[in-house]
């Protein structure tokens, strides 16, 4: 659900050391970071490295592997989190293909579900 | 003669809408109240920002009481979640779980809930044990009744035993209409093929639902045919739903508190074609069920996909069917904007 609201609008840019975008969650309702098992970006068919990928919200920044034992902070419903992929030099102007995935723990259901979201983007001159 | 039955609306309903900002906490108040559905649902969690791990803004709260004093409304159910699964690689330890029921009771309570909603796979024994807390609160624990758990499963039985042993009249049951799927939803249909799901075996698996195939069946046939992927998944969806009766309401009806109108698709016309909302009715009727029909819409992650989904006029159409059913005479109208 929601998958193709998962990457925000134009919100795509060039930051310090890589680039950045808005993201949401897929789901009708908020999640404790520590059931956030994995936040997958790929930029032109290119994985980033987990361990290159930040996610801030309301001031606060954390790395994949921190917000596992997390359990005083959410990525509330509907909240636009900062996702930050680490890539010397930023994307160059112009069309990119940007990629969203993300795994979550839900505890009533059977199974881990991973919701991805594709874009076709622009970034900006 | 005009039900018993009060009208109501899960705000669940409008989520789309809310997860882009398209509508407020009171957007979604105020046309429950025009369309008559003054009983108020909400996830805690999604209408309220910081709810469980951070914890919501007094201000919030007390937004929340102003809103529903201003459009009459009156709250209804916190469905709360309980996460057990919380810490990578091991459940939430059972004293943790009871101490979280205990601390969603306090939240049902500061927003004037009569019930709190609890998920059907949290244990009955984390249940009962914070059933006394939930009395001293005022506040009932409803497990909801979800597909594919139905009245007759041994889980919700045992459920129902450990409820009726403790003697607590604070804990029951909050069936989802989702579970009396009289036919495969067209929504449902539309999407598989849009996956890529070829007509006819999409066709087959309509009418093997229609002719009460079991799934395993089903799913066989479908491989047979050379369904793949969206085909198997189309068929699977056949495990995990079913046709079940209303009328397996009616032995627990002392233990229903709430009552969940999901619906998938609601037509121009007002019919939901494949949950029977008249059935439905008569028996709640029958059992001398006084509570809210809280309208569920989950038709949006069906259609997301192919259109915007207009989840307010999904609501009306559906509260201008159950204002039918209950015999009200006005008809469930939204004022002009």
């Amino acid at each position: 659900m929601m998958d193709k609201l998962m990457i925000v609008e134009d919100s795509l840019e060039n930051v310090e050391g890589g680039f950045a975008f808005l993201g949401r969650l897929p789901y009708y309702r908020g999640l404790g970071l520590s059931m956030v098992e994995d936040i997958q970006v790929a930029i032109d068919g290119e994985v980033i490295p987990r361990e290159n990928v930040r996610f801030s919200v309301r001031g606060k920044t954390y790395t994949l592997d921190a917000m596992e034992t997390v359990y005083d902070d959410r990525w509330n419903f509907g909240e636009k989190a900062l996702i930050t992929a680490l890539k010397p030099g930023g994307l160059a102007p112009g069309p990119h293909k940007l990629e969203m995935a993300v795994r979550n723990r839900v505890s009533y259901l059977p199974f881990v579900p991973t919701t991805k979201c594709v874009k076709d983007v622009t970034l900006a001159a | 003669m005009t039900s018993a039955i009060k009208r109501g609306v899960s705000l669940y309903s409008y989520q789309n809408e809310t997860f882009q900002g398209k509508m407020t906490l009171e957007d979604c108040i105020r046309v429950s109240a025009e369309l008559g559905a003054r009983g108020i649902e909400v996830i805690g969690e999604q209408s309220f920002w910081g709810w469980p791990e951070i914890g919501v803004a007094q201000a919030d709260i007390d937004n929340w009481h102003a809103l529903i004093a201003k459009y009459d409304c009156v709250p209804v159910s916190h469905d709360y979640m309980l996460d057990y699964k919380r810490y990578k690689g091991r459940p939430m330890p059972f004293d943790e779980q009871v101490a979280s029921v205990k601390k969603d009771i306090d939240f049902g309570a500061m927003l004037g809930m009569p019930y709190i909603r609890s998920l059907v796979s949290i244990a009955p024994e984390v249940l009962v044990a914070a059933a006394p807390f939930a009395e001293d609160k005022g506040i009932k624990l409803l497990t909801e009744v979800h597909a594919p758990l139905h009245f007759d499963h041994p889980w919700i039985i045992r459920m129902a035993e450990m409820f009726q042993k403790s003697g607590s009249p604070a804990l029951g049951f909050l069936p989802d209409m989702g579970m009396f799927l009289q036919h495969f939803p067209p929504v449902w249909a539309e999407k598989f093929k849009r996956l890529g799901v070829p007509p006819h075996i999409a066709d087959y698996i309509i009418k093997a639902y229609d002719d009460r195939v079991l799934s395993e069946y089903v799913i066989l046939e479908v491989q047979n045919m050379g369904g793949t992927g969206p085909a198997i998944a189309m068929a699977e969806t056949l495990r995990h739903n079913a046709a079940f009766e209303p009328k397996r309401m009616l032995d627990y009806m002392p233990m229903i508190h709430n009552v969940h109108g999901k619906f998938y698709e609601m037509t121009a016309d007002y019919v939901e074609p494949s949950i029977p909302y008249d059935e439905i009715v008569t028996v709640l009727n029958q059992g001398g069920y006084t509570g809210y029909i809280c309208s569920e819409y989950e038709g949006n992650r069906w259609i997301e996909d192919a259109e915007e989904p207009d989840s307010v006029e999904q609501v009306r159409r559906q509260q201008v069917m159950l204002a039918r059913l209950l015999g009200e005479s006005e008809v469930p109208t939204l004022k002009a904007a």
